[in-house]
């Protein structure tokens, strides 16, 4: 069993606070990436995925790769672990291992190598780990793939001993459990504690809790890096998050369209970044982000402002009469659904929404916020009328929803519209851009086809992007490009309130920042109202006037933004400000 | 569990009186009088036409026949057809041979085509998998009585290899064509279902993690790859056998086989309205079964499913 453990080289400083700290030159290199060309056979011709990268981890060091998706930061991890996905190859330069070359190293040597010397914890845990079998048997296949001696008995000890040090409580009997049966984090836990079954001298960690709530992520990370710290486990993290690879790793390697376009110790280049895609990062990353929450501050004064005259009745609005200055006011919502039990009688009542009131203002936008089962996609959809209240009362404009006629309520959809997360997966393939953004127009009988088309003219300057855009298809269209057609559909019926569920959460920060600018303009030139549904607090303050905070279904806290962040008043607004990764850097950032 | 499975048994009553009263009634709305039709050219005197419609209660309505019959179905009776055969015995004798057929028919599409796919997938693109999509097109495409007669001409008269028919007393040897045959369409379905999902699986993540902890390929194939492959595969075996039960009337024809096939088929010429209902119920009810089996197949092999 000791020979599975990594030597401790005991004379390697072990800094306090800065982390761990290295020289090159004391220590012979644990791996070594010199002038890597990763690429891909394509229908379109090779695509260069990787084109020259230098990287080096010394041992017990943590390395964090940076970089928006496509950078190839991910493609150069799996060409160290040789698990490149599809057609990928490594095309040229070498990667050392210990001293020893593995590029070209045949499948057998391979295979000894991975999870022995080379750990992975992948991205995603919903569907890292194989449904049909036990959390218990996918670790003891790590043991026993890796020449652990001793039987059966000691097996499922060692296991336990995993997932225990894991973070696991109760181990034996979670060791029986599926992993549907585990949540997310329980999940990205496990697979921690198969990347280090067989005490890997390296663990690839590839954005190993992007896919998780930022609360339970904070536990995870803090919790990886006792335990490679404890075992002496080099570790090369793979993140699109900078604040996250500050707060990590000691030594930061920007990548950006295949390139490393900086690399060096993580505070040097948070506080002084060279490399304009970098300063660029710096900038926009939105744990750090200190320039607009000034430009926030202005816009709240803003409305208020352009608001006042409402509030006093004697002075009427001259385009809006005398609107109230509530345009969605959610009383006492609740739902409760009914889950079907096995056997007759059995079925139970779930609260997904309990007792929440929250008023949206004219021109304002209103975050709920909350980790993954909170409700507050629920509460949307109550606001939106897709979902039936069990009870409470929605108003919109002054009238209940609930009360409207199949008519009014076709008229009302046109007033209030959503834009959905997954920009891939809300637009309909099949249509082109033109057919998605004038489908509503088209449907609620707007104008003649000329008009329309004119229309969608306006709407693609409005999003910014080309007219020439209307004949292209989704699939041929980035992310961020998706969700401003996305944002276009929405506005072409001219809706005064416009719901944002997690719309730029699947996004890169840079194309995030870009999108919430083009929100924060939208909303000062047409009079917007946002409902802005999120999980990530950082964006919030960059976007949101006040803030619903709600937790299991209840409203834990609600206030304006400047409140919740400066003076949040209950724990678990603490906890979730607590979170957002690099929220302890902003000093560096500031100073710099 | 138990639970789970007596509410499903449960089902079977609706469903089982539904399905037999509908094809009572289309039976029944059949034009034309299966009794004038029994005396050939010159036809039944008027008196023994009155007795049999008599002895088979024609003269009742509709939903006092269909009674009669429910009747019989529980006491396990149904009575006699127009040859004086009992019908029980009827379906005695021809049920076994089809049942014995449709199960070796599985057996070899389940084999062939989950191998087959697995290879095919395994190797997406390759020399072995554009042979075999090619051939499974062909087989698709060809009908099965041709199929049937070439391999009938090739491997019985020519070659001499199998039994030409099978007739009267069939066995495992003398069936083992004809469960070719009839195996033949769905293999290449079993096969083109097993090469997709083997190759959609190869590039999951959970078999990138199985193969980043170091486990062989062999190992990463049966284990992670085969298994969660065969989820939607069990599902088409299991409906196929109903299909492979009641569909195999043409391949029963072709090598001589007196199976349900033949006797639903020769019933239906003659008007015995009680044997095509009794025979097909019993089809039915197979259906139902093979349909519940493989629901508590899909449970073993996939956790997430659970029959509380």
């Amino acid at each position: 069993m000791t020979t599975q453990f990594p030597v401790t080289n005991g004379n390697l400083p072990v800094g306090e606070g800065d982390g761990r700290t290295y020289e090159a030159g004391t220590d012979k290199p644990l791996l070594e990436i010199r002038d890597l060309e990763v690429s891909f056979n394509t229908s379109e011709g090779v695509v260069h995925a990787v084109r020259g990268a230098d990287i080096t981890v010394y041992p017990g060091q943590s390395v964090a790769i940076v970089g928006e998706s496509g950078s190839g930061k991910s493609t150069t991890a799996h060409a160290v672990i040789d698990l490149l996905p599809g057609t990928g190859k490594v095309t040229g330069g070498s990667i050392k291992f210990d001293g020893r070359e593995i590029v070209g190293l045949p499948r057998t040597e391979m295979e000894a190598m991975r999870g022995r010397d080379i750990g992975l914890v992948p991205q995603d845990p919903m569907s890292n780990l194989n449904p049909v079998w036990r959390i218990g048997t996918q670790i003891e296949e790590a043991l026993k793939a890796n020449g652990f001696e001793g039987g059966k008995r000691e097996r499922k000890d060692r296991v336990a001993g995993l997932l225990q040090e894991a973070g696991l409580p109760d181990a034996e009997r979670r060791a029986r459990q599926y992993p549907h049966e585990f949540s997310g984090g329980m999940r990205q836990r496990s697979l921690i504690a198969i990347g280090l079954a067989s005490r890997p001298k390296l663990l690839i960690a590839d954005e190993p809790t992007s896919a998780l709530d930022v609360t339970v992520q904070r536990q995870i990370l803090d919790h990886l890096e006792v335990l490679t710290q404890e075992l002496g486990t080099a570790v090369l993290f793979i993140t699109h998050d900078l604040g996250l690879a500050a707060e990590r790793a000691e030594h930061l390697v920007v990548m950006f369209k295949g390139r490393v376009v900086e690399s060096g110790p993580a505070r040097q280049i948070l506080a002084n970044p060279q490399h304009p895609y970098t300063q660029r990062l710096v900038a926009s990353a939105p744990s750090l982000a200190s320039r607009r929450i000034q430009v926030a501050h202005e816009r709240g004064q803003e409305s208020d402002e352009l608001l006042a005259p409402d509030l006093d009745a004697t002075v009427p609005r001259v385009e809006r009469g005398a609107a109230p200055a509530d345009i969605v006011v959610a009383k006492n919502l609740t739902k409760v659904f009914t889950i079907r039990g096995g056997r007759p009688g059995a079925s139970a009542d779930f609260k997904a929404v309990d007792d929440v009131s929250f008023t949206l203002k004219r021109g304002h936008t209103l975050a709920l916020v909350g980790e993954s089962g909170s409700g507050k996609s629920t509460a949307a959809n109550m606001v939106l009328g897709l979902l039936e209240p069990t009870s409470g009362v929605v108003e919109f404009d002054g009238t209940d929803i609930a009360s409207l006629s199949t008519k009014e309520a076709f008229a009302f959809r046109r007033r209030i519209q959503p834009v959905f997360q997954n920009p891939y997966g809300s637009l309909d393939p099949t249509y082109s851009i033109y057919r998605s953004i004038e489908e509503p127009l088209a449907l609620h009988r707007v104008g003649s086809k000329k008009a329309r088309e004119k229309r969608v003219r306006e709407l693609l300057d409005l999003v910014s992007l080309p007219q020439s855009a209307m004949r292209r298809f989704p699939n041929e269209l980035s992310g961020g490009q998706r969700q401003r057609i996305a944002i276009a559909r929405a506005l072409a019926l001219q809706p005064e309130v416009v719901v944002l569920d997690e719309a730029v959460s699947a996004l890169d920060v840079l194309v995030q920042a870009q999108i919430l600018d083009l929100l924060g303009d939208l909303q000062r030139e047409l009079g917007l109202s946002y409902l802005f549904i999120t999980h990530d607090l950082a964006v919030v303050r960059q976007i949101a006037d006040s803030v619903v905070v709600m937790q299991t279904g209840k409203v834990v806290e609600q206030a304006t933004t400047d409140e919740v962040f400066d003076n949040p008043r209950e724990q678990y607004t603490r906890d979730l400000l607590a979170a957002i990764p690099g929220a302890g850097l902003e000093g560096v950032a500031i100073a710099g | 569990m138990l639970w789970y499975l007596g509410r499903r048994l449960l089902q079977v009553i609706p469903v089982f009186l539904g399905a037999t009263l509908l094809l009572y009634a289309l039976v029944f709305l059949r034009p034309g009088d299966p009794v004038a039709g029994l005396g050939g050219e010159r036809g039944l005197p008027e008196a023994v036409q009155a007795q049999i419609r008599e002895q088979y209660n024609l003269n009742e309505p509709f939903i006092v026949q269909y009674l009669l019959f429910l009747k019989g179905v529980f006491t396990l009776d149904f009575g006699i057809d127009f040859r004086g055969q009992e019908i029980m015995d009827v379906i005695a004798a021809a049920l076994p041979v089809t049942f014995q057929l449709a199960i070796m028919a599985l057996v070899i599409e389940a084999v062939f085509g989950i191998v087959f796919g697995l290879i095919a997938g395994m190797r997406k693109g390759g020399w072995f998998d554009g042979t075999v999509l090619v051939i499974s097109l062909l087989v698709i495409s060809v009908p099965t009585f041709v199929i049937g007669f070439v391999l009938q001409f090739v491997m019985g008269v020519k070659l001499g290899w199998f039994p030409v028919t099978v007739g009267r007393d069939p066995n495992f040897y003398s069936l083992l064509l004809p469960a070719i045959v009839l195996a033949a369409t769905s293999f290449a379905y079993v096969l083109r279902l097993t090469r997709t999902s083997v190759a959609e699986n190869l590039s999951a993540d959970y078999v990138r993690t199985a193969r980043a902890k170091g486990l062989r390929r062999t190992q990463v194939t049966g284990r992670h790859v085969l298994r969660n492959s065969l989820i939607p595969v069990v599902t088409f075996l299991g409906a196929d056998l109903g299909n492979l039960m009641g569909g195999a009337i043409v391949t029963e024809g072709i090598f001589n086989i007196n199976g349900v096939g033949g006797t639903l088929y020769q019933a239906i010429i003659r008007g015995e309205n009680v044997t095509v209902v009794s025979l097909t119920t019993v089809l039915v009810i197979v259906y139902i079964l093979a349909n519940l089996l493989v629901d508590l197949l899909y449970a073993a092999l996939d956790p997430r499913i659970r029959y509380a």
